[in-house]
């Protein structure tokens, strides 16, 4: 029997790899490079720190480089704030929130964040190569998601500010004051709306950091909030490094912090802020399961885990980056998803065509490349994109591992890359079982064509975010994050403001 | 002849049972007038597993009952408080209440159950929403229970505090593990009996005695506790669960003066230890029909 | 060149895969965001001109239409060199022989829409006679129409055995089983049609009779595409895909090209398994090849209207 059973499944492989070999994704016919244009971009060469309205030197006359992880050439300098520098933020922050911002009537307030989200709406193209040059992520993401949600999310904030007390029933709301947000580097300018937009709509000031290999668009952003005429003070940002932020979490004067990042340094600032009565949200990693039954809309599902996993280089807290498929379908999945895979496009994150930039940054490359290895020696199946890859820059081919075991590290850590680990599952119970044993709970996938069974397991799932028949789609309105170690506290929509107030009880 | 009266050997609740502490140790609260309460258990790290292990148990079906049925059971817990409520009017005046208030705080506590027996199955309805989202999708986001809490009672008053922080943990659907007042402990483990009387799965609520200094890095330090609940008084204490819920990420929650008042109820309380979950669904729309037609 | 055979062991239709309609959106608006420019988009538009099938369907065709679309067929636009021609010109059964005899050897196929087309609303016997008068008189390939009635009502049999019984009046003809999409209402229907047709022995799928709105979606033709990729990925034979109607300009067809490139690869970008009905794009591909070559917008007062 034993020997019926592996011959069987010899069988089954060498059928998928004739089949891979049916499709031809590459010859005849080929995109030619489509850049988007740069002309109109003018980036300066230095950008300073945004305090108190004006922009400013650092103290210590410090500046670091922001590369383009693409082509590794050097974009602007960037001021290196330090411990002074996030004093005088705060300061300045805390002036504006006691004479000027908690003085204006709340629709004010609004309209100075809908004049925002206008003024980036104009500059958008502009904002969406910046990205795109700064972060590797590919113009085609930056320019259709990254920057309309930025702009949306301030437009959809705006609105609130004089609406509050709608919000929470028979609750009288207050700002919290001075709140210290932290971004990190896979979404610069989106994860800055989604900080500032309703801290400034409930009413904060706000001391915010950039990551130190992303930092432009938010200086870019510091522009426009500086053309939009918001009092001095109201909005500052300080560019550095890991010890820039921890200044802000530690400044006594900061009533809230926010933070977007690694479960490492999230649980660092939950013990850091212990017994200082700070406000905490946390927004932290994950290792979400994505999970294809066999009556699933197949095609719709594969593009879903793809769209899920290499979605912004797999740079994405949220990535689908545990597949369960139903054993019944999943040799037919697995074939679809390496012929999706080879259709990719990996390449110059400013053509239009490129499906998949750079690695944000060469020490995120190490760490994927280490977790590559991880699971070869784990003895998982590798297979990588046939596609092409330039041989300057910081590439990583779209990578799948089958024959993972739940126990693997590849199964269990978050890589935060282009790398998907595949698992097969018979039984809905297994799957949930599976799909729930994990420090992580920000987000998960669910394909189906059944209404009873995705409604089971949405509700079974602890998970702060659940897409069924869809994956990582993101609007202002959706409240975002996570259960157990991914985090707490929301962010988007009506709940995404209880993170910025307190209660009059 | 005087008859000899039998006395209640109080012991802890744990997964609907009442045993003795593992470590066999006791503690004697005294009341104001320096009479010994009771021997009490003093509850060790082991119990306080114990009662993680069986709160995790319980989790799952607890939050999967409907919320009409956590209604009932929690309107089942005022009528069975109701029933003893001499008795809890005995045990607080023994622990230095004068009858009046006795009767003042137990009468709270029973109208409190009832309050939050009603919130079951409506709090959901304030606190979700059905989120516009700007594609072809359903949105919506609802109220889930964070999972198992650990509670640390009011030390300050002996009912109502404890009334006041598991109703709406429990209504919200999660289990937990109650640390009762160190001092003023006889009415936590009769409140436990009025739990084990009410229909409630055992394991929901599990009620330790003992002291808070030795089992409060239990609390933050367990990996299967999702949040805690503070709302002793010592600020030390508050500080050290805060540092150590770092292990996993924990909520910390933290309520201060002893929830004695009678404006100290409402949904928010169950909305603490709620996480937010969100799901996204397409819509299909085929063909050009519009609602309008 | 062979035809498919019809075949004799088949899945039960009621259990065809379902298609998450807003799915299919997400990804065709993917393909849509391709940019094709310079060199790849000269040899796009060429191809696309050489997978039209150039149709006349109008109740006032004549003969005299009908050679003179068959010339421009040969001669699309003179005076640029090296142009192909379209695959084939595509007519009603009592034009066949004008056409045949028009095209000559140019080696230009000419292809007829049979069994009572657009509606298919005909019997039986007609539906056999329309296609063998076709064949007959020289058509190398039939576009036949589904029974969309039957198929609503679940008749999934019927329409089965319809197709079979044209295959085999086709002969050596290759057939074209066209769906009417416009009129199936949902992708779903669209995939279960798709198979049907197929384990009947089409040789493509096509779309639309181009009468009815709305014809060649992108939707409707991915859906296609998948269920042709699953077809031969189970049966390793290879079918056609035809969309037509409403594909009149060049980079809707170029994004169609896109769409062919990476659901089945180049095994697919020829006229043997993929083309396009339509009547008006010949034109605006012309147009573009000549702002190509000529870096000037154009005029369709260049271009000939036949």
């Amino acid at each position: 029997m034993a020997k019926n059973k592996k011959s069987e499944t010899v069988d089954k492989k060498t059928v998928i790899e004739q089949s891979n070999e049916l499709f031809d994704f590459n010859g005849v016919w080929d995109y030619a490079p489509s850049p988007e244009g740069t002309s109109h971009v003018k980036l300066k060469e230095r950008y300073d720190l945004y305090i108190d309205g004006k922009f400013v030197a650092p103290s210590s006359g410090k500046y670091f480089k922001t590369v383009n992880p693409a082509t590794d050439e050097e974009l602007a300098e960037v001021a290196y704030g330090n411990e002074q520098d996030v004093d005088k933020a705060v300061k300045a922050a805390r002036v504006a929130y006691e004479t000027v911002w908690s003085k204006l009537s709340a629709k004010e307030r609004g309209k100075y964040i809908f004049r925002i989200a206008r003024l980036m709406q104009e500059k958008a193209r502009e904002l969406a190569v910046v990205e795109t040059l700064d972060a590797g992520k590919t113009i085609r993401e930056s320019r259709d998601v990254d920057v309309p949600l930025a702009c949306n999310h301030f437009f959809y904030y705006a609105g609130w500010a004089d609406k509050l007390e709608y919000a929470f029933p028979n609750r009288k709301t207050q700002a919290l004051g001075v709140a210290g947000q932290i971004i990190p580097w896979n979404f610069p300018l989106l994860m800055a709306a989604w900080k500032i937009a309703p801290a400034l709509a409930a009413g904060n000031t706000v001391v915010l950091k950039p990551a130190e290999t992303t930092p432009l668009t938010a200086m870019l952003l510091a522009e426009i909030i500086h053309e939009s005429g918001l009092p001095a003070g109201v909005v500052n940002i300080v560019t550095g490094y890991g010890d820039t932020g921890a200044a802000i979490v530690n400044h006594p004067d900061v009533n809230k912090v926010a933070f977007t990042g690694s479960t490492n340094v999230g649980k660092i600032i939950q013990k850091a802020v212990a017994g200082t009565g700070k406000k905490l949200t946390l927004e932290l990693g994950g290792k979400s399961a994505n999970i294809i039954f066999e009556d699933a809309p197949i095609d719709q599902a594969v593009e879903g885990v793809v769209n899920g996993i290499f979605f912004n280089q797999g740079h994405v807290c949220c990535a689908g980056s545990r597949l369960f498929v139903q054993e019944s379908v999943a040799d037919m999945v697995i074939q679809k998803l390496k012929d999706r895979l080879d259709t990719l496009y990996v390449g110059n994150p400013l053509d239009k065509n490129t499906d998949i930039g750079a690695i944000n940054s060469k020490a995120q490359m190490e760490t994927i490349l280490k977790y590559i290895e991880i699971g070869k020696n784990e003895g998982a199946d590798i297979y990588e994109s046939k596609c092409s890859i330039p041989k300057k820059g910081n590439f990583i081919r779209p990578t799948l591992f089958t024959d993972v075991a739940q126990s693997s590290r590849i199964a269990q850590e978050e890589i935060f890359g282009p790398v998907l680990s595949v698992q097969t599952f018979r039984t809905i119970d297994e799957v949930i079982q599976k799909a729930n044993n994990t420090p992580f709970g920000l987000a998960a996938g669910v394909w189906t064509d059944k209404g009873s069974r995705i409604f089971n397991l949405t509700t079974k799932l602890r998970a702060g975010v659940v897409w069924a028949n869809t994956y990582n789609k993101f609007d202002p309105t959706s409240p975002f994050g996570g259960y157990k170690e991914s985090g707490f506290g929301r962010e988007g929509g009506m709940h995404g403001l209880g993170a910025y107030l307190k209660f009059e009880r | 002849m005087e008859r000899l009266e039998i006395l209640k050997t109080y012991k802890i609740f744990i997964g609907g049972q009442f045993p003795r502490t593992e470590s066999g140790r006791y503690y004697s609260p005294m009341n104001k007038k320096g009479e010994a309460l009771a021997n009490m258990c003093l509850s060790s790290k082991k119990d306080h597993r114990n009662a993680v292990v069986a709160a995790r148990k319980a989790f799952g079906s607890w939050s999967e009952r409907t919320a009409f049925n956590r209604g009932q059971i929690l309107y089942r817990i005022a009528e069975m408080l109701e029933g003893r409520k001499s008795q809890f009017v005995e045990e607080l005046v023994k622990q230095g209440a004068t009858a009046p208030k006795a009767t003042a705080e137990v009468d709270l506590a029973i109208d409190r159950c009832v309050y939050y027996a009603g919130w079951c199955d409506k709090y959901q309805q304030v606190f979700s929403s059905v989120n516009p989202v700007a594609s072809s999708h359903f949105n919506f986001s609802a109220l889930e229970p964070m999972g198992v809490v650990g509670i640390i009672a009011p030390q300050t008053n002996s009912l109502i505090g404890l009334v006041s922080t598991i109703l709406p943990v429990i209504a919200g659907g999660n289990s937990c593990v109650v640390l009762a007042a160190e001092q003023l402990p006889l009415c936590a483990i009769t409140f436990a009996e009025v739990l084990a009387t009410s229909d409630l799965p055992g394991g929901v609520v599990n009620i330790l005695t003992g002291s808070e200094k030795e089992l409060i890095d239990a609390f933050h330090a367990h990996m299967d506790i999702n949040a805690v609940l503070y709302a002793g008084e010592n600020d030390e204490h508050a500080r050290k669960l805060e540092e150590g819920a770092d292990c996993n990420v924990k909520r910390i929650i933290r309520y201060v003066g002893g929830l004695t008042k009678t404006t100290d109820e409402s949904p928010y309380y169950i909305n603490d230890f709620q996480e937010v979950k969100t799901t996204w669904h397409p819509i299909e729309h085929v063909g050009g029909a519009t609602s309008s037609y | 060149m062979s035809t498919n055979k019809i075949h004799k062991k088949v899945p039960d239709f009621r259990l065809s895969p379902t298609v998450d309609k807003v799915g299919v959106e997400e990804r065709v608006a993917r393909f849509q965001t391709r940019s094709i420019k310079n060199e790849s988009k000269m040899q796009g538009l060429k191809m696309v001109l050489n997978m039209i099938d150039l149709t006349t369907l109008e109740g006032k065709d004549t003969p005299g239409k009908v050679r003179q679309l068959c010339y421009k067929a040969q001669h699309l636009h003179d005076v640029q060199p090296d142009l192909p021609t379209v695959a084939a010109i595509c007519v009603y059964p009592s034009m066949v022989a004008e056409a045949k005899k028009a095209l000559g050897n140019s080696g230009i196929k000419v292809a007829s829409v049979s069994t009572a087309f657009p509606s298919g609303q005909a019997p039986h016997e007609i539906k056999i006679m329309d296609t063998r008068f076709a064949v007959e008189n020289g058509a190398d390939e039939i576009d036949m129409v589904i029974s969309r009635g039957k198929f609503l009502a679940g008749e999934y049999n019927f329409v089965f055995d319809e197709i079979a019984a044209i295959k085999e009046a086709c002969g050596s003809a290759r057939l074209k089983v066209i769906l009417e999409t416009g009129e199936l209402a949902s992708l779903d229907q669209v995939r279960r049609a798709s198979d049907i047709a197929m384990y009947a022995g089409a040789d493509f799928i096509k779309t639309s009779t181009g009468k009815i709105q709305p014809a060649a979606t992108m939707q409707v033709t991915y859906t296609m595409l998948c269920a042709i990729k699953d077809f031969y990925l189970k049966t390793g034979v290879k079918v056609g895909m035809k969309p037509a109607g409403g594909i009149s300009n060049s980079k809707l067809a170029l994004h169609n090209l896109v769409m062919v490139k990476e659901t089945l690869g180049a095994g697919w970008l020829n006229n043997e398994w993929f083309r396009f009905g339509a009547s008006s794009l010949a034109n605006d591909v012309l147009m573009q090849i000549m702002k190509q070559t000529t870096g000037h917008y154009q005029s369709a007062d260049y271009f000939s209207i036949d």
